[in-house]
């Protein structure tokens, strides 16, 4: 029967295998597609977490695809790194699903829904299997099938904008895609294996090579696409702003997370910390980027009327955190890095349900229509509130955790000017959501709001309670940090080869 | 083309052999070039010579919407279905030798390995085939179809 060595697969082959039967059993009742979601992500979840508990327990886990013996089979690895990864998407997946159901309904046509489902699990196996597989181009047929869906999922929004949004994500995606297929080939090329663990072994002695070299510039030009690392970060406002709530969500929370893991899979372990430190640094490149999108990504959400418009923004400035905690490239800020991209899901999850949820009951998207919806919707506010705060970085919240493990990092590294611009973008970030916050509690109802029945109306149970229960999440593991710190910690230091 | 008897009485007298041959190269696949995306083509290429000659509607008579979409999802479900089996029977995910069971350590074990990985290659084969061809169709319906309808 199925035994534990085949957890690694059954994480990936399940929300596979839901995939395809949505659309079929989607056809005898629409809602069955939902309920089938629900369970392949539960079931993924729990065997990602049954993952991680024995990779911490007992090293890392290799499982080989049809009994072939790697380089030769593809290989799935878990290392406290990737096996952290898994349970985070994993996990903001179920907590999306559960909220997905009636956003959807209203989001997308009724005919459209089971489709709908079907891509979210094909989005959803992907991000697994870039997360846990061993191989190298494995990893790009992953990256495909997650962006194909993605672009899919993004142009299911109801306004024709969303065509476009999804249109400008296929082609800069698309070349993405191709810079980072380029770079495999060019490894391929010169060592003739494709298999991650393998290259890494190999790669040392050829870091002279301009094959290998240029094979990184792809990789990183590639993915800095998929990431929207500033400046490439054109096409993300766009998709957050048009696509139905729960994928912006969605992929606010995880997918430029995974392309941030895929990131720093690369770097640190198929080539090696000496190499993106020392031998084509790299790193600093990615240090002034990413200070350049933490401050840019801020100044520009300041500016913005559209709320979700607002919160992409403010992704691009938190997606420079996650790159400048890795590319200082200690223990400390490492840490911070790998907090962040399971701390900012968290933050960045909720926001967007939030939104959803006033989108859902309202209509209302733009800032200046929000005054007085804190009578309005009461719960859905205060997890605006509770998020707000962690993205400004107040102590006690999740936001404080990362920040301030950056902050540390960087001081130990002696670059003490990194803090003044972590420091500036916490205030700016204070200025564009506290301007929120001030004006949904403190200030008259808007024109908009007044003209709706007095009475607070709250979205409906499934998706308050699932924004409440994430933002919730902001505090609780702002103050029980010490949970994910330790598995981070294990993954920082396996990924700087200590 | 409805008016084309020309056109009309080749395609027909071509069909059956185009899918005969599409069934050779599925079946052939594991142990020569083919396999199932070949084949699957050829398949969805003969619906798509029978829709240009006899127009959307009939086309669709013989191919209906939910039928396609039945084979869309039914070949990768058979080939992951073949995937989720090996590791039931005991291997890991597409080992097929795992099928092969006690005889793997039988007298004549070699021989019922080599079966075993043949059926299970022959399996996920002719799912790709079934995928590829439904896909072929559904494209080709898709963008075919009027906007107005």
């Amino acid at each position: 029967m199925i035994s534990a060595e085949n957890l690694p697969i059954l994480v990936i082959i399940i929300p596979l295998i839901s995939a395809i039967i949505t659309p079929l059993v989607g056809r005898i009742h629409r809602s069955i597609g939902w309920l089938v979601a629900l369970l392949a992500t539960s079931l993924s979840f729990a065997y990602s977490l049954a993952l991680i508990r024995s990779v911490m327990e007992n090293g890392p886990i290799s499982y080989w695809l049809g009994g072939w013996e790697p380089p030769w089979g593809i290989e799935y690895v878990v290392t406290p790194f990737n096996g952290f990864v898994l349970c985070v998407v994993s996990f903001i997946t179920i907590v999306i699903t559960l909220y997905a159901r009636k956003s959807i309904e209203q989001d997308v046509s009724e005919s459209k829904i089971p489709f709908f489902y079907s891509l979210y699990l094909l989005f959803f196996t992907g991000l697994m299997g870039i997360v846990i597989t061993g191989d190298i181009f494995n990893l790009y047929v992953f990256i495909e099938i997650s962006a194909l869906s993605g672009y899919a999922l993004v142009a299911m929004g109801r306004e024709r904008d969303a065509l476009i949004a999804s249109y400008n994500y296929l082609i800069l995606g698309t070349i993405g895609a191709s810079f980072i297929v380029l770079g495999i080939g060019y490894l391929y090329m010169v060592t003739g294996t494709l298999n991650m663990a393998d290259l890494s072994a190999r790669l040392p002695e050829l870091y002279d090579s301009t094959t290998v070299r240029s094979a990184f510039a792809f990789f990183m030009v590639g993915l800095s696409l998929k990431l929207a690392l500033f400046p490439f970060h054109i096409w993300l406002p766009n998709v957050y702003t048009h696509s139905p709530s729960t994928v912006s969500a969605l992929m606010a929370a995880t997918s430029t997370k995974v392309s941030a893991y895929v990131l720093l899979r690369l770097m640190f372990t198929v080539y090696r910390p000496e190499f993106v430190l020392t031998v084509v640094p790299v790193t600093k490149i990615l240090l002034i980027l990413a200070a350049l999108a933490i401050i840019i990504g801020s100044v520009i959400a300041l500016a913005q009327t559209n709320i979700k418009r607002m919160l992409a923004y403010s992704s691009v400035g938190q997606i420079g955190y996650i790159i400048l905690g890795a590319s200082i490239a200690n223990q400390t800020s490492m840490t911070g890095s790998l907090m962040h991209i399971f701390n900012h899901a968290l933050m960045k999850g909720s926001l967007f349900m939030v939104v959803g949820a006033m989108v859902y009951r309202t209509g209302i998207v733009n800032i200046e229509d929000m005054r007085g919806m804190g009578k309005k919707m009461p719960f859905a506010m205060a997890a605006f509130t509770i998020g707000a705060l962690s993205m400004i970085g107040f102590p006690f919240t999740v936001g404080f955790v990362s920040k301030w493990y950056l902050a540390v990092g960087a001081l130990k590294a002696d670059m003490w000017y990194f803090i003044p611009i972590i420091l500036l973008s916490s205030l700016l970030t204070a200025v564009y959501f506290w301007r929120i916050v001030e004006a949904i509690y403190f200030r008259e109802k808007s024109e908009k709001l007044a003209g709706l029945p007095s009475e607070p109306a709250e979205a409906p149970f499934g998706m308050t309670a699932t924004t409440l229960f994430l933002s919730l999440l902001c505090i609780v593991f702002g103050i029980a940090a010490f949970i994910p710190t330790k598995v981070a910690a294990a993954a920082a230091k396996l990924l700087l080869g200590g | 083309m409805k008016e084309h008897i020309v056109i009309r009485t080749v395609s027909r007298l071509l069909i059956p052999f185009i899918q005969l041959f599409a069934l050779y190269v599925i079946a052939h696949g594991d142990i020569s070039p083919g396999g199932g995306f070949q084949g699957g083509v050829i398949i969805g290429a003969s619906v798509i010579l029978y829709v240009i000659s006899f127009g959307m509607e009939d086309g669709r008579r013989r191919v209906s919407e939910s039928i396609s979409d039945f084979m869309n999802s039914a070949g990768v479900f058979l080939f992951a279905g073949i995937g989720v089996l090996c590791i039931l029977a005991g291997g890991a995910y597409l080992e097929y030798t795992a099928f092969a069971g006690k005889a793997a350590h039988g007298e004549h074990a070699e021989h019922a390995l080599h079966l075993a990985s043949h059926l299970g290659i022959y399996g996920i084969e002719i799912g790709v085939g079934i995928t590829v061809a439904a896909v072929m169709m559904t494209i080709f319906f898709e963008t075919a179809r009027h906007e107005d309808d």
